[in-house]
């Protein structure tokens, strides 16, 4: 925590001393150096608990907290051409522990598995042509953690209608992951440990529109197929005879999630911001996903943005309760969140924009909060609070 | 397979009836649009509660997010 704090106040610093506005040159000449267009600063706490852990066969505590923070850096330079190109460097760590995770040792208590540390560092890059309406770009990401390991690339491409009214996004993402296979301790023996492939292909597609100077939406959809091992190796199923296996699931899925979203500001103070998701995929899961958030401009610099948000599952065909499968299934899994269930979110977030800047800091932009807490029918709860702090 | 539900045909409605209802907006006429509160994209304050609802739900995409890579799954 101290560390960040340091990483954004020497950035900050930096700033105030290459300050962004340059003196006019007389030449003709424009510089067009490379530089700091923003920097911002995420941290959220999450905290749960339940007592349906897929690692102790769907009963058992699921108590968990993450810590994680983000920065990125975006950098901007203007070709002569007037075309801007950014570049966004992003570093996460996030720290977690888990109850859960400690029972792959069932005999364990606050073992290597209790807790972990997550790294994952990205660089993207974007470039607007804003003359032609249009942007391409792409991105690298990588992500590691004790047993899991992530290497992603992605490119995007969007081009804006001729009035500037409407805009067609498109963006492709692959991931090739590996999953390091740490059993149940009952069920290892044999060679060591390997490690088994899980590669994501998404390919998502939006098209925004503004349809008066009050009201724009968007149309979102995914087309996302999975391939390789796509179950956790130390998520156990008891079965009805008493003996134990870990997960098997299929190792193809297709999901194809389809979404709108519209903000409106009719005027005054309250702005009203509806999302809508249909989502199904070929496990036999379909979810409807309703979420509206409602912005109050307290004063032109602070808004209040209570929110709420409801979810519906169907359970994956693949999914039975503790002792519940019959020994010649093919495929089987106890966690929760596969089976069927309804989930609340609701929450309240704060944002502050002053005109000269948080505590008079010129580039300290924007600070903002949220909390939200989770019920799950389940009965697995959680409470998760976020900030966000902008250096611009 | 995976075959469309008729439950997404008033989403279809929704959209079509949105669509053409649209007028030509000018530049000067964005104020509102412009509002930071008004964005159509996630933001980054968002971003924990995110990640937590696509491992505690079996669902995920279509938000303008990441769809894969890492795991996060205890």
């Amino acid at each position: 925590m101290k560390r960040n704090f340091i990483t954004v106040f020497a950035l900050l610093a930096w700033m105030k001393a290459y300050p962004q506005n340059q003196p006019a040159d007389s030449s003709g000449y424009e510089k067009r150096k490379l530089k700091i267009e923003e920097v911002n600063w995420v941290s959220g706490y999450y905290t749960q608990d339940g007592n349906n852990s897929a690692v102790t066969g769907g009963v058992g505590t699921e108590e968990l907290t993450d810590f994680s923070n983000t920065v990125d850096l975006k950098l901007i330079k203007y070709g002569k051409d007037g075309v801007k190109n950014n570049l966004t460097i992003e570093v996460g760590l996030d720290n977690y522990t888990s109850a859960s995770s400690d029972m792959i040792d069932l005999s364990a208590n606050s073992s290597a598995s209790s807790a972990d540390n997550r790294f994952y560092p990205s660089l993207s890059y974007l470039r607007e042509n804003d003359v032609k309406g249009q942007a391409v770009g792409g991105g690298l990401s990588f992500s590691s953690e004790y047993d899991y390991f992530s290497a992603g690339a992605n490119i995007h491409f969007a081009k804006k209608s001729k009035n500037r009214n409407g805009e067609f996004t498109a963006k492709f993402q692959s991931f090739f992951d590996q999953v390091t296979m740490i059993k149940p301790i009952e069920l290892r023996g044999g060679p060591g440990r390997r490690r088994e492939p899980r590669n994501t292909y998404a390919l998502s597609l939006s098209y925004s529109q503004i349809i008066n100077p009050e009201l724009q939406v968007v149309v979102l959809g995914d087309v996302i197929t999975q391939k390789g091992y796509l179950g956790l190796p130390f998520h156990r199923v008891y079965f009805n005879n008493t003996s134990v296996r870990m997960e098997n699931l299929p190792d193809t899925r297709l999901k194809i999630p389809l979404a709108v979203m519209a903000s409106y500001f009719p005027g005054g103070r309250v702005i009203i911001k509806a999302y809508y998701r249909y989502y199904m995929d070929d496990w036999k899961i379909s979810s409807h996903t309703f979420n509206l958030e409602i912005p109050i401009k307290v004063t032109p610099t602070f808004s209040l943005s209570p929110f709420g948000r409801m979810y519906v599952q169907q359970a994956t065909e693949h999914f039975a309760g503790y002792g519940e499968y019959t020994i010649d299934e093919t495929y089987y899994t106890s966690n929760y969140d596969l089976s069927a269930f309804n989930s609340n979110f609701v929450g309240l977030g704060l944002k502050y924009i002053p005109l000269r800047g948080i505590f008079g800091i010129k580039h300290f932009n924007a600070v903002e909060f949220r909390y939200g807490h989770y019920t799950k029918s389940t009965d697995m709860i959680s409470d998760v609070i976020s900030m966000h702090l902008k250096f611009k | 397979m995976i075959h469309i539900s008729h439950r997404l045909y008033p989403l279809v409605l929704v959209i079509a009836l949105l669509t053409s209802s649209c007028v030509s907006v000018k530049e000067f006429q964005k104020g509102k649009l412009n509002d930071s509160e008004m964005t159509l994209t996630n933001r980054k304050v968002e971003k924990a509660e995110l990640s937590f609802q696509s491992y505690r739900e079996g669902s995920s995409g279509a938000n303008a997010g990441k769809v894969g890579g890492g795991c996060g799954c205890n």
